[in-house]
């Protein structure tokens, strides 16, 4: 979308025209963007609950929410209204300082990992050239926020809840870095946008698709939704790590949640389904537009199969994780560079 | 460079102050009165027995120590992987014989039962 670019050169302008430093001025911009980013997310989400509501009660031959708005378009913000008015209980028991800010945590690691992504050419907060390190680092931080909500909570279901969070995120955390690094051997860059570059004629889940899987299956785990939300277990943990959490500070735990589903997905997007490219020269839509739909297909993905699935159990989840993934995904490691070995030798 | 990871800063500071713009928001209307039976432990009903911050099962850690030593790897491997196409053979026999001794001390834990949940 241009008229982004333009917008920021319009302001760029304006506010060094002020007789401010360029360096200031950068801050500034980027203040300013998060701004515009926070509030895309919050209009994502808005979208994605309903999205999920409807799908999965399409799945399960409900109708799901159908009275406010057109096809219950609606309810999402209304709930927001109601959580805004929800008593704020801390229980008595809790660690009050770690149980107040968890949430605050959740919502910081999220909008964060987001910095990076580019949602199309040129539409990025930090254009870091070390763009996908720096994404696997802030996001195995998230496992933390998770951990001081579950620790401080002082309670049995929410202390389970946690420790298997932990144990699920840092074990599908290696394969899920494993299955990034054979994108990263092809394009040579660790950096977002040049890895987007170097997909314009392939896109890189054609000779990654093993990896694709991985980086799917273990996204699922890192993002904690079904069937591997062992950690919120409705049945047996009640939630998991915010049982005792309600009203608005469940809803920035919810936010923090779905921010991370978009910035996985984001980041599937770049990096195997070819970003902000056009399909088959298929370019009447913008970048940002194919961006934005390659990510909300993928995002359907993961709803789908967690309508889908049932939860499996925790001891077969480590299992599969430990036992197959990593195992899988070190073997992708060595094919890929065997293959590109080849490949180069062939081509000369 | 340090200007954009002054700018990651700034946008920290936005994950901070949105979630607590929500909070001081919600503070203004919701309802305050908390008793002491609202306060208690949820668990289902019951009184909650006993401490919960208790020491936790030692296996779960095996799994820390575990995930330290491949953690550790992938800081080697991604620099690796931008260069190794210029780099050529060498580099690629060297990186294998690097993940076959890591190879070798994953299939230990494995033998050991480190990598069993009980």
């Amino acid at each position: 979308m241009q008229i982004f670019i333009d917008l920021a050169n319009w302001l760029r302008a304006w506010i060094l025209g002020m007789g401010i430093s360029t360096t200031a001025t950068e801050l500034i911009l980027t203040a300013v963007w998060t701004l515009v980013v926070i509030l895309f997310v919050l209009i994502n989400l808005i979208v994605l609950v309903w999205i999920e509501r409807k799908s999965s009660a399409f799945m399960q031959q409900r109708r799901g929410p159908n009275r406010l708005g057109p096809a219950g378009f609606l309810q999402f913000p209304v709930d927001i209204v109601k959580v805004l008015g929800k008593e704020d209980i801390t229980p008595a028991a809790a660690d009050k300082f770690i149980y107040k800010i968890a949430s605050t945590c959740a919502f910081v690691t999220a909008i964060v990992a987001i910095a990076v992504i580019p949602f199309g050419p040129g539409m990025v907060l930090e254009n870091l050239n070390i763009g996908i390190f720096y994404f696997i680092a802030i996001g195995s931080t998230a496992t933390l926020s998770l951990l001081m909500a579950g620790i401080a909570s002082n309670n049995k279901y929410s202390f389970i809840g946690g420790m298997r969070t932990v144990a699920q995120m840092i074990s599908y955390e290696i394969p899920m870095v494993f299955s990034l690094l054979g994108v990263v051997m092809l394009a040579g860059s660790l950096n977002l946008t040049d890895i987007v570059a170097s997909q314009k004629n392939m896109w890189f889940i054609v000779p990654q698709c093993i990896a694709f899987i991985i980086y799917f299956i273990s996204t699922v785990a890192e993002t904690n939704r079904g069937p591997f939300d062992l950690a919120e277990g409705e049945q047996e943990l009640v939630a998991g790590y915010f049982v005792e959490y309600g009203g608005i500070r469940w809803a920035i735990f919810m936010i923090a949640e779905y921010g991370n589903l978009v910035a996985v997905c984001a980041i599937a997007t770049i990096m195997f389904l070819g970003g902000w490219n056009a399909p088959f020269g298929l370019t009447f839509l913008p970048p940002f537009l194919w961006f934005m739909l390659k990510v909300y297909c993928m995002i359907f993905l993961f709803m789908w199969v967690k309508w889908t699935y049932p939860r499996i159990r925790i001891d077969h989840l480590m299992h599969f994780g430990w036992k197959f993934l990593i195992p899988v995904s070190l073997a992708n490691i060595v094919v890929t560079g065997i293959g590109i070995y080849v490949y180069r030798m062939i081509t000369g | 460079m340090l200007t954009k990871f002054a700018g990651v800063v700034i946008i920290a500071i936005w994950g901070f102050v949105f979630p607590s713009i929500l909070l001081g928001l919600s503070k203004v209307f919701h309802p305050k009165n908390p008793t002491p039976t609202k306060l208690l432990t949820y668990e289902c009903g019951l009184d909650t027995q006993g401490d919960t911050w208790v020491q936790f099962k030692v296996s779960y850690f095996m799994y820390a120590l575990i995930f330290v030593a491949f953690d550790v790897e992938t800081i080697f491997l991604y620099p690796w992987a931008i260069k190794f196409q210029s780099l050529g053979l060498f580099a690629i026999v060297e990186m294998f014989i690097f993940i076959a001794i890591l190879v070798v001390g994953f299939w230990y834990a494995w033998k050991e039962g480190a990598l069993e949940w009980m």
